[in-house]
């Protein structure tokens, strides 16, 4: 033992030694990149990179940002395995369509207004249904959990096919388009902030617990059944949003489209880029948006190449592009030159 | 004294076997008591229907905490967890992708949390709560003796330290009673022996009930002020140390089977 360590027997512990950037820094570098990117997208629309073929390209990505970190919230972060996220899509794309149609027959000179209670609408309605499916499947783990979430959106899309008010499997068209840069980058910004957030609070950590060990979780005081209820709930409600961002950017919407396998391309994203990595999720749905859109020129072997290139993406990169590290501007502040104040003080 | 803890003639069955059979067992506000018998005697059986994971198939728990009795036998895990029933396993059960902090964290904040709200927005009181979490849980961590090693995750660090923390996890969780299943399995002589001076530590720091499951059995002897011998989900004799020792019936389980020497 050096000198002088032995008066402080008693002694407070020990902060942990993180080094994070002061929370000033953090807001303040989040919202320049939030602000550099929104910009970055008007000025490329304004000088005419960004025409209408890339801008379906771009909504397609951004929607699928939303969906792949919902649904990665569910299967990377609480551990459920679930293959019925397109069910939830599916909910909100149809009631957003529902309320934003006769809306804006009804008030055009507030149209916008529809959209707005169009996208809240389709939220709820997926949350709601999360919770319906969740109370009695949670009890299931693991494969047949995922078995008994396909059925569920199996159903859905059943019905969607069936009901009148729907217009069964031809689907509803006409649906009026509010979608513009401003919006999805307002709706996926949105998300990945809100989900990120929840992730790094006590009821994110609550959420992983109970991915690593049910029963030591329960064993702690984590009702273990709320976190799951939880989980499918908020990640329902984000594809619920990501399905109203759908059906007014393509203006029509048809119950085939949420297929079994829409939820697989969606969970595909979510394992290359990384279960349990919200920037996983998001880099997943750039590389995997651009990888389909460029493979579009060669329509012959398109997915042939397609499906070589997750076969080969798995074979080297297993644990998917970022395995569970995160990109955080809190940490940051290990490589960035910044002084935190008690540092400059000693 | 008053009674914290009343098993009253509880019965688990799986099928037709009886894994634990008319079991009664009592203790006392600040007793340490020894559980020990056999393998397969059916001692982490009883931790386990005293912590909900299984319900008795007949009998009753009655848990007492500030005067207050609570029926322990038709409650589910966390709910038994937060009414003051804190315990560690027998094959360490920590969140292994986790730090050591973090594991300590998510069973503090169960009593100690705050709104989703406050989780989605990170709102002002978001920043101090979770300082107050953290705060808590390093003060435990530093009671254990892991302090400096909060950061790093559970599964990197060495096993006696994983069953420190498992102890300290578990003390985050607010309990009155604790129980500790086989925790110094593995463990070499030393360690048992700081383990030894940890336990009876804590408990008098934190006011503790404890019932420990344990084969070894000079820190059973060491530190139990009372013990019960289980064998076939049987209770066969309850006691002192030395009354324990000196009884026909417990020579005869131990060396009905062989005996770890």
């Amino acid at each position: 033992m050096s000198t002088g360590e032995g008066a402080s027997l008693i002694t407070a512990p020990p902060k942990p030694v993180r080094n994070p950037l002061p929370r000033p820094a953090v807001l303040g570098i989040t919202a320049a990149i939030l602000l550099v990117v929104w910009g970055l997208g008007w000025l490329l629309i304004s000088v005419g990179v960004l025409d209408a073929y890339v801008m379906s390209t771009l909504t397609t990505i951004c929607i699928n940002i939303i969906l792949a970190v919902s649904l990665n919230l569910i299967v990377g972060f609480t551990g459920q395995l679930s293959l019925g996220h397109a069910g939830f899509m599916a909910i909100g794309a149809y009631t957003c369509a529902l309320i934003t149609m006769p809306f804006s027959s009804a008030f055009p000179d507030i149209e916008i207004v529809g959209f707005i209670l169009g996208l809240i609408g389709g939220g709820l309605a997926a949350g709601v249904v999360g919770v319906a499916i969740g109370v009695p499947t949670l009890r299931l783990k693991g494969d047949y959990l995922a078995i008994a979430t396909l059925g569920l959106a199996q159903i859905i899309m059943v019905v969607l096919q069936n009901l009148e008010i729907t217009n069964g499997a031809a689907g509803l068209s006409g649906i009026p388009s509010y979608v513009d840069w401003n919006w999805l980058f307002l709706l996926t910004a949105g998300t990945i902030l809100l989900v990120s957030n929840l992730l790094g609070s006590a009821q994110g950590r609550d959420i992983v617990a109970v991915r690593e060990d049910e029963i030591a979780a329960s064993a702690v005081g984590v009702n273990t059944t709320r976190v799951k209820i939880l989980a499918f709930t908020v990640g329902g409600i984000f594809a619920g949003i990501a399905g109203g961002l759908y059906a007014s950017s393509f203006y029509v919407i048809q119950p085939q489209q949420f297929s079994f396998m829409l939820s697989i391309n969606i969970l595909v994203i979510v394992v290359l880029g990384g279960l349990g990595s919200l920037t996983g999720s998001v880099l997943g749905a750039i590389v995997l948006g651009l990888v389909s859109t460029f493979l579009q020129s060669y329509p012959e072997i398109q997915m042939i190449l397609y499906s070589l290139i997750l076969v080969l993406l798995m074979l080297f990169r297993p644990q998917g592009l970022l395995g569970n590290r995160e990109f955080s501007v809190r940490a940051l502040g290990r490589i960035l030159p910044i002084r935190t104040k008690k540092e400059s003080k000693a | 004294m008053t009674r914290i803890l009343d098993v009253d003639n509880v019965t688990l069955r799986f099928g037709g076997l009886k894994a634990v059979s008319e079991v009664n067992l009592t203790l006392e506000a600040g007793e340490l008591v020894g559980l020990i018998g056999p393998n397969g005697a059916g001692k982490t059986s009883i931790f386990n229907l005293l912590t909900g994971v299984y319900p008795p198939s007949s009998g009753r728990i009655t848990f007492t905490r500030d005067g207050k009795q609570i029926n322990l036998g038709r409650k589910r895990p966390h709910a038994i967890c937060r009414a003051g029933v804190g315990r560690t396993f027998q094959n360490i059960r920590l969140f292994k992708q986790l730090t050591a902090l973090e594991n300590v964290e998510i069973a503090l904040q169960q009593n100690n949390g705050y709104s989703l709200f406050t989780a989605f927005t990170h709102l002002p009181p978001f920043a101090r709560r979770e300082e107050e979490i953290r705060e808590r849980s390093m003060e435990l961590l530093h009671r254990v003796g892991l302090a400096d090693k909060a950061l790093t995750r559970a599964r990197n660090l060495p096993y006696g330290d994983q069953r420190h923390l498992e102890i300290a996890r578990a003390l985050a969780t607010e309990p009155t009673l604790l129980l500790l299943d086989e925790p110094a399995a593995g463990m070499n002589p030393n360690e048992t022996a700081e383990l030894t001076e940890m336990i009876g530590r804590l408990r008098s720091e934190f006011g503790l009930t404890v019932l420990l499951i344990e084969h070894d059995m000079a820190l059973v002897m060491k530190i139990c002020e009372r013990i019960y011998v289980l064998d076939h989900g049987v209770v066969i004799a309850e006691g002192t140390p030395d009354e324990v020792r000196n009884n026909a019936k417990v020579i005869e389980a131990y060396l009905g089977e062989d005996v770890d020497v």
